[in-house]
């Protein structure tokens, strides 16, 4: 296996794009990451996405954007696993170049969510559950996620409002990030007064619908001082996966894929959690973050609300999570939040996350999640 | 509900009909073909007696299209008498104060709405446990 490198980063900005179609958001983020790296060459482009079938009506999608983009006739595939599609398609990348398959690999996670209506969305991203025994039952994803949360209310005696720390913090952060989409900071009273959606989450709790794209290239090290910008190398980088249905777990409230994920990707890493200076988790919901902290060593079971309450999960604190607005802050579009997440890191590694600078970061860990933790991609980069 | 797929659910979602592990005798809804605990195949229909406890609970208030005119209406997950966890509806939970642990038993009801084809799908949902039926304290 040869060791892999990010060379070129690209993304637009998190938001309605009402004028943009999901080829229009793809090519651009491509053509950002081309021009970031100031390599030509692509031998392959491997495209995340989740919904472009329900919400788009349009499949075939990598031979899409491959033909938008200009780069025919390179291979291009299609990468889906659910919301984590975008860490899904890095590893694709990550696996074709290690392997010596391809030099240099495209990686661009795309999503157009808002030319549906709430409820058809809704429905669409029911689809990552078990369509059988979850979503035809009318059991939203809000609703799984708000099932975990009241449970783990339950267990440790925990009330609502100790989960705002996230949404302020991953809120805080957006404003300083310019291809964010909600950039307006919030307060607990604002969390506390926030409609429900299933309760007990509500709406601050959620990551919001929207469009985006955001591309990173890839090639062996060895090759990465072509570059224009620092390389970034990738040197954890790992799948795993737990039942379908939530409720078929032993214990709904013990994430195993996000745990088992981020062990073998820190294992290749030589790595222990202490070690990560940020974390990119999947704050699909506040409940998941609270989960993913907890599945990944940051914090004892039970213990991560008393992390972010402590501000430990800020920028200047000692695991600072969602530097540039996570999920909630700037935004979720479903199939491309996995590469937002990775173009962050390594913006952060390279010292270029402007005000939202996590000082002397040298490894970040980002993590995509999923269903409801039924597969989890977890990838280590340093600098 | 596509009118095959519906046909196919029949026995798990009339009967609670799921399967039963000869090798460790775990027992599973929705049915399973491997055991994941044991890996063993050749797992055997099990029907459930639809006695649960309630293991969490969420009330909806957004609802995905197909469920707007039972909207707001209340999920859950339940641990049956004889051991899994099953996410379902909730049935005449409207004013009921739930509580972790409360005792449930299964009903058939409709699930939701009539889609295009007109087909109207039922299949379990769990309800408090009647007063009548419940062990005296």
């Amino acid at each position: 296996m040869r060791d892999v490198s990010v060379i070129g980063v690209g993304q637009t900005p998190v938001g309605e794009h009402w004028d943009r179609s999901l080829r229009d958001l793809a090519v651009e983020a491509i053509a950002e990451a081309r021009r970031d790296a100031g390599v030509d060459r692509v031998d392959a482009l491997y495209v995340g996405n989740m919904l472009s079938g329900e919400l788009a009506g349009q499949e075939n999608v990598a031979t899409l954007v491959a033909d938008a983009a200009g780069l025919l006739p390179k291979e291009a595939l299609k990468i889906e696993a659910a919301c984590a599609s975008g860490g899904a398609v890095l590893r694709a990348a990550y696996l074709a170049v290690a392997c010596g398959a391809h030099d240099y690999v495209l990686a661009v996670g795309v999503e157009k969510m808002t030319d549906v209506l709430t409820d058809g969305v809704t429905a669409a991203l029911a689809l990552a559950a078990d369509a059988d025994y979850e979503a035809a039952h009318g059991i939203t994803f809000a609703a799984l996620n708000a099932i975990l949360m009241r449970r783990y209310m339950h267990e440790h005696r925990a009330s609502h409002e100790d989960f705002a720390p996230f949404s302020i913090n991953a809120h805080r952060n957006a404003a300083l990030n310019p291809c964010a989409m909600y950039r307006q900071p919030i307060t607990l009273e604002d969390f506390i007064r926030s409609p429900i959606v299933a309760d007990p989450i509500n709406i601050l709790d959620s990551a919001g619908i929207s469009d985006g794209a955001a591309a990173l290239l890839v090639c062996p090290a060895s090759e990465a001082r072509r570059a224009r910008r620092p390389p970034v190398r990738i040197t954890g980088s790992a799948c795993a996966t737990d039942t379908l249905g939530l409720a078929e777990r032993t214990d709904p409230l013990v994430w195993q894929a996000v745990a088992d994920s981020a062990r073998l990707a820190c294992g290749q890493a030589k790595l222990k959690p202490k070690d990560i200076d940020l974390f990119e988790l999947h704050d699909a919901f506040t409940i998941v973050s609270v989960l993913s902290l907890e599945a990944c060593g940051f914090a004892d079971r039970g213990s991560a609300l008393k992390l972010a309450a402590e501000g430990r999960i800020a920028l200047e604190g000692d695991i600072p999570i969602c530097t540039l607005g996570g999920l909630k802050g700037r935004g979720h579009p479903v199939g491309a939040s996995g590469t937002y997440q990775l173009v962050e890191t390594a913006l952060q590694l390279r010292g270029e996350a402007g005000p939202a600078q996590v000082k002397g970061a040298s490894i970040g860990m980002a993590q995509s999640v999923g269903g409801s933790g039924s597969v989890a991609i977890t990838h280590i980069l340093q600098v | 509900m596509e009118l095959p797929r519906y046909h196919r659910l029949r026995g798990p979602y009339y009967r609670l009909e799921g399967r039963a592990c000869p090798g460790c005798s775990r027992r599973f809804v929705p049915p399973r073909s491997v055991c994941p605990t044991c890996k063993s195949g050749g797992l055997r229909p099990f029907a459930f007696c639809g006695r649960a406890t309630l293991y969490s609970w969420s009330h909806v208030l957004q609802p995905a299209r197909g469920f707007a005119s039972m909207a707001p209406y209340t999920v859950g997950m339940v641990r049956l008498e004889e051991g899994p966890l099953v996410s379902a509806q909730l049935a005449d939970a409207d004013g009921v104060e739930l509580a972790v642990g409360m005792p449930l038993e299964m009903v058939t009801r409709k699930i939701r709405d009539a889609d295009e084809h007109g087909y109207i799908v039922y299949g379990y949902k769990f309800r408090p446990l009647l007063m009548a039926t419940r062990p005296r304290p």
